[in-house]
């Protein structure tokens, strides 16, 4: 298991190896049992049910009116199908502001999951690849780092950045949010497993710098393990709620999460609050759709670079 | 994803000289140089964001706010006091109770269903690895609000079932609270762990499950001879972060009390949200920041039992 003695062979089998699998695989049990099963299929169906029940009531209730809302079924739609409605709504409701928050959350994930997933492709290919003095001191102290919990590290980071006077900007949420030391650990085994030293070598022979070697021959190697460390730091940061929950105070600069926390208050102060469940579910709706959409549409990505990640472990 | 094994990863990395290495002392230094060069912007960032923070919330802890000559030096007061805080040790006593029962349960599933789509048995795997990792994706505010709504007495189903049935059932009432938390927290974490189960099970080489079958094992016995011990390492690290996860809750009972009156979740459910409670409604910092290193200091020590024990019993087999 030494990170830096694996074969570029090795690592084209590990990637390329699902859809491999799945032929042979396929072939033992019609060999061997070639009925699929009825009872596991309906047993795992029914966690599967469990799983989409949530989003489906969500999907539903998206598409109902306030009163309809408070009136009917869970699961039946309502009277009117008022999803373009409820939308257009979200846009308008106190000046627009879910746009405004929209674009932050947007300005925090891309910024974040960029910067961190790149320091972490730096950090992991030096600790893989290159010398550097104190070098154990530095994996023993991040690598112990990961099971600090994030929430007990909230408040210490939170008095700092008060210290400092960084709280309500939003530099306190991005800049905690650009280092990941949990990401900076698979890159570290992504590139002893997937980039040969020898084609590393062979760069610097030819002339090639460290940091052109680094950009020109490493990188496009890491793909498949950037796209996964940059899309779980994607969905932690799009996700965050207990950072911005302290750290930001002025509503122009919240995000998603803590808008729609905000606006479900708003709804529950019961009796003298505004009833606006309706915009609460369709502005839930509208925050998740957009992972949805990632996860689903760089799966291909992502489950070869977490299996990678899992053949190492 | 070797958190269990990741000190001896760690220790032969840094111990055993690169292997392409044959340079002069120069170059050496260079080399080194370019290292630092790498590792800088996140070691910088780092201890920005890690070390100091630290370093200050434990500077912090020696300090109480008092009425008369403000912020005061006291030692290690906060942490005296806390020791003594039946508050503090409600939350750790819930929370220890809750990974106790969450954790066996959702990783059991969770390997459960790693195994079944695994067996190439199911109609529409494909589909249903997909849908059970969704919930993944969904952040705690808006899982919370589905659940809350879908289990709420209000507006929700159970509100719908106990007007069917003539019952009055509430999901929501103090006893039952955390027991519906738990049914959020397995819903949004299952199919995580099971997509890392599934890895690792479509990583074991198909050869063993063919040279088993020639041999006459049916598939429960190759579950057990050959599936199970495989998924042991990553058993360790789905335990140990599902323990730190459960341990540091605080999403779920923070937004509960906005949407369901009267749920039993108080102000020290956890001992995050204590924290939380205590440095921003209650401006008592020193003491939240003793809480939050004395927490911290709770979770390393749990998830660093867990993987002695994880590996002893790995090498025992």
């Amino acid at each position: 298991m030494h990170p830096t003695s694996s074969l570029p062979a090795e690592a084209g089998k590990a990637l390329s190896t699902p859809a491999r699998r799945s032929r042979r695989g396929h072939r033992l049990y019609t060999l061997d049992n070639p009925r699929k099963s009825a009872t596991l299929t309906v047993m795992t169906g029914l966690f599967t049910l469990y799983c989409l029940l949530p989003l489906v009531w969500l999907v539903i209730n998206a598409t109902k009116s306030q009163a309809d809302f408070v009136s009917s079924f869970g699961l039946a739609p309502g009277r009117e199908f008022a999803l373009w409605d409820n939308i257009v709504e979200v846009f308008r409701y106190q000046d627009g502001i879910f746009s405004r928050w929209l674009l932050n959350t947007v300005v925090y994930v891309v910024l974040g999951a960029t910067v961190s997933t790149f320091l972490a492709a730096l950090g992991g290919y030096a600790l893989a690849n290159l010398d550097f003095r104190g070098k154990r001191v530095f994996l023993f102290v991040v690598l112990g780092s990961i099971s600090v919990p994030g929430i007990a590290l909230a408040i210490p980071q939170f008095l700092l950045f008060a210290q400092l006077g960084m709280t309500n900007t939003p530099w306190a949420v991005l800049i905690p949010s650009f280092i990941n030391p949990f990401g900076l650990y698979l890159m570290w085994v992504f590139t002893a497993e997937a980039v040969p030293t020898g084609l590393l070598e062979a760069a610097k022979i030819d002339g090639a710098g460290e940091f052109r070697t680094f950009f020109q021959i490493a990188l496009p190697l890491l793909a498949p393990a950037s796209v996964t460390v940059l899309l779980f730091s994607f969905v932690s940061i799009w996700n965050n709620y207990f950072l911005p929950l302290i750290m930001l105070k002025d509503p122009d600069w919240y995000p998603l999460t803590i808008g729609i926390n905000q606006w479900n208050k708003l709804g529950s102060t019961a009796g003298n609050g505004a009833l606006i469940q309706n915009l609460v579910i369709t502005s839930a709706l509208l925050t998740i759709v957009p992972l949805i959409i990632a996860f689903l549409s760089l799966q291909r990505y992502w489950q070869s670079g977490l299996s990678l990640g899992a053949v190492k472990g | 994803m070797g958190l269990a094994r990741r000190f001896d990863v760690t220790a032969s990395a840094t111990a055993s000289p690169d292997a392409s290495r044959h340079s002069a002392p120069t170059r050496k230094r260079r080399r080194s140089q370019i290292g630092l060069a790498f590792i800088a912007p996140f070691g910088v960032l780092f201890t920005l964001v890690f070390i100091v923070p630290i370093l200050y919330a434990a500077y912090l802890s020696l300090f109480q706010e008092r009425l008369l000559g403000g912020n005061t030096f006291v030692g290690l007061a906060n942490y005296g006091k806390l020791v003594q805080d039946p508050q503090f040790w409600d939350g750790v006593g819930r929370v220890f109770r809750f990974t106790l029962v969450q954790v066996p349960i959702m990783l059991i599933l969770a390997m459960a269903l790693a195994l079944a789509l695994d067996s190439m048995r199911l109609h529409g795997t494909r589909f249903m690895r997909v849908t059970i990792f969704l919930p993944y994706a969904v952040p705690a505010i808006v899982s919370t609000l589905m659940w809350g709504f879908l289990l709420g007495v209000k507006y929700g189903l159970f509100g719908s079932l106990n007007d069917a049935l003539g019952t009055d059932f509430d999901p929501f009432a103090p006893d039952t609270t955390l027991i519906s938390i738990g049914v959020m927290v397995t819903w949004a974490f299952t199919g995580f762990n099971m997509l890392i189960f599934y890895a690792v099970l479509k990583a074991v080489p198909r050869e063993l499950y063919e040279a088993a079958a020639i041999d006459g094992a049916n598939e429960f016995q190759i579950v057990r001879a050959v599936k199970l011990p495989a998924l042991r390492g990553s058993l360790v690290v789905t335990v140990i972060f599902s323990i730190i996860g459960t341990f540091q809750m605080f999403n779920e009972p923070q937004i509960l009390p906005t949407m369901v009156a009267n749920s039993g979740v108080t102000t020290y459910y956890t001992p995050n949200l204590y924290a939380y409670n205590l440095a921003f409604t209650g401006s008592q910092q020193g003491y939240a920041a003793a809480l939050a290193l004395v927490m911290a200091a709770i979770t390393i020590a749990v998830a660093y039992a867990v993987q002695i024990r994880g590996l002893r019993n790995a090498s025992d087999k």
